[in-house]
């Protein structure tokens, strides 16, 4: 065990795997390892944005359906409402148009009573020239019923 | 114990020699430990490499297999850097990964069966006395070499980020004050040369004590057996722990060079 000229041998050996290890070996793994480490932060940072975007829009759609239902239930209300205000307004004027009809026809089916009774007058007082007829020209008795007839004709 | 069938009678004490010795080439200052430098090279080219091509298919997608695994380690070395290390300087992490992956390659090499290698290696070469060593950390020249790469890489830093006036001022005034700056100066001369020399006989010694256990199990003969997986499973632990040691002394050597009092 001597020192000698084997020390600069070992020298020079080690300044070239010094060199081979900063030229070729650190840097492209250096690299390698940051840009992994960099992808590795980009997922994560992603899938907490993901689950972020999730939780927003999970709330979200629970204000939406809140407030769909809510409308929904106001719409009901309305329609509910509207529809009692259409019956009712159907039923007052069904009521107006039926007393309207009533009135018309009762004016009418009076008029026609009046016209068939007048009718009717009219039959029965020609009807009962007729029969008075008829009983005048069996029975008249030009003498006995002179008096009569004279009266008669002292009435008319 | 190996190589029964030696010529010459083989005894514990050269068993043990002939473990501890280099591969020698040149002579004086000028020799190279011919196994160091293969090993640790073709380890760490193996590993970087393999690193290299790797990160050039990384995707930043699922990761899988292999990236997987290195990512682990890479990203747990960045963090250890992050800790410590609050500067800014491009060349930090890749230092500590290269000291962790490659220290804990070398280191590992300890677990392969301490005779397997060498003996493949004599058979190979034909030198049944081919010394070999296989575990290039508990060669000196490369622990030494590496941590004053590191020592370099310090004094470095502490120019570039306090100046030369900044980093002069704070070599003379601290810690007892511009009054004392010599002695100042001397502590920070000792306190600094400790660094490089305590970084590297620590990551030594460790391995050249558990290669050493190794070696003394080798010699028991069948009872290596039962010996050798206890020792080679707490040796993993220390592997692991004195390629973490390195480098994290590294990480706070450095901390130490860029911030300023």
């Amino acid at each position: 065990m001597s020192i000698n000229a084997t020390l600069i041998g070992q020298m020079i050996w080690f300044a070239i795997f010094i060199w081979i290890t900063m030229k070729y070996v650190w840097p492209p793994l250096q690299k390698a390892m940051a840009e992994r480490q960099q992808q590795i932060a980009d997922g994560l940072a992603a899938a907490e944005r993901g689950k972020h975007d999730l939780e927003l829009a999970s709330k979200r759609s629970a204000d939406a359906l809140r407030e769909a239902k809510d409308r929904a239930n106001g719409i009901t209300a309305e329609a509910e409402k509207r529809a009692r205000e259409i019956v009712e307004a159907a039923k007052d004027a069904a009521k107006v148009e039926a007393d309207k009809v009533y009135n018309s026809k009762l004016a009418e089916l009076e008029q026609e009573a009046e016209r068939a009774r007048s009718a009717l007058r009219e039959r029965v007082a020609e009807l009962a020239v007729a029969g008075a007829e008829k009983i005048l020209r069996r029975e008249v008795n030009a003498g006995a019923h002179a008096d009569m007839l004279a009266a008669l004709k002292q009435e008319l | 114990m190996s190589a029964a069938a030696h010529g010459e009678p083989l005894t514990a004490t050269s068993y043990i020699a002939h473990h501890l010795t280099n591969l020698k080439v040149g002579s004086g200052f000028w020799t190279f430990h011919v196994d160091t430098l293969l090993v640790s090279g073709f380890l760490g080219l193996l590993v970087f490499g393999s690193l290299a091509v790797l990160a050039g298919r990384a995707t930043s997608g699922v990761p899988r297999g292999w990236q997987n695994f290195f990512e682990m380690v890479l990203s747990f070395v960045n963090q250890q850097v992050k800790d410590t290390y609050h500067g800014n300087n491009p060349l930090i992490a890749p230092l500590a990964i290269t000291i962790f992956v490659w220290v804990f390659t070398m280191n590992a090499m300890d677990l392969i069966p301490v005779d397997f290698l060498p003996l493949l290696s004599q058979k190979l070469s034909g030198n049944e006395h081919l010394p070999f060593k296989f575990v290039p950390t508990t060669d000196p020249n490369l622990t030494f070499a590496m941590s004053i790469t590191v020592f370099i890489i310090m004094i470095y830093l502490n120019f570039k980020v306090k100046g030369f006036g900044g980093f002069m001022h704070e070599v003379f005034t601290v810690p007892f004050g511009p009054k004392l700056a010599p002695v100042n100066f001397l502590f920070r001369v000792i306190e600094d040369i400790a660094k490089p020399i305590s970084l590297s006989l620590r990551l030594f010694g460790n391995m050249y004590a558990g290669e050493m256990v190794f070696i003394l199990i080798g010699l028991l003969g069948i009872w290596q057996l039962p010996l050798a997986l206890p020792w080679e499973l707490f040796h993993i632990l220390i592997i692991t722990l004195q390629a973490f040691v390195f480098m994290m002394l590294t990480i706070v050597y450095m901390s130490m060079a860029s911030e300023s009092h």
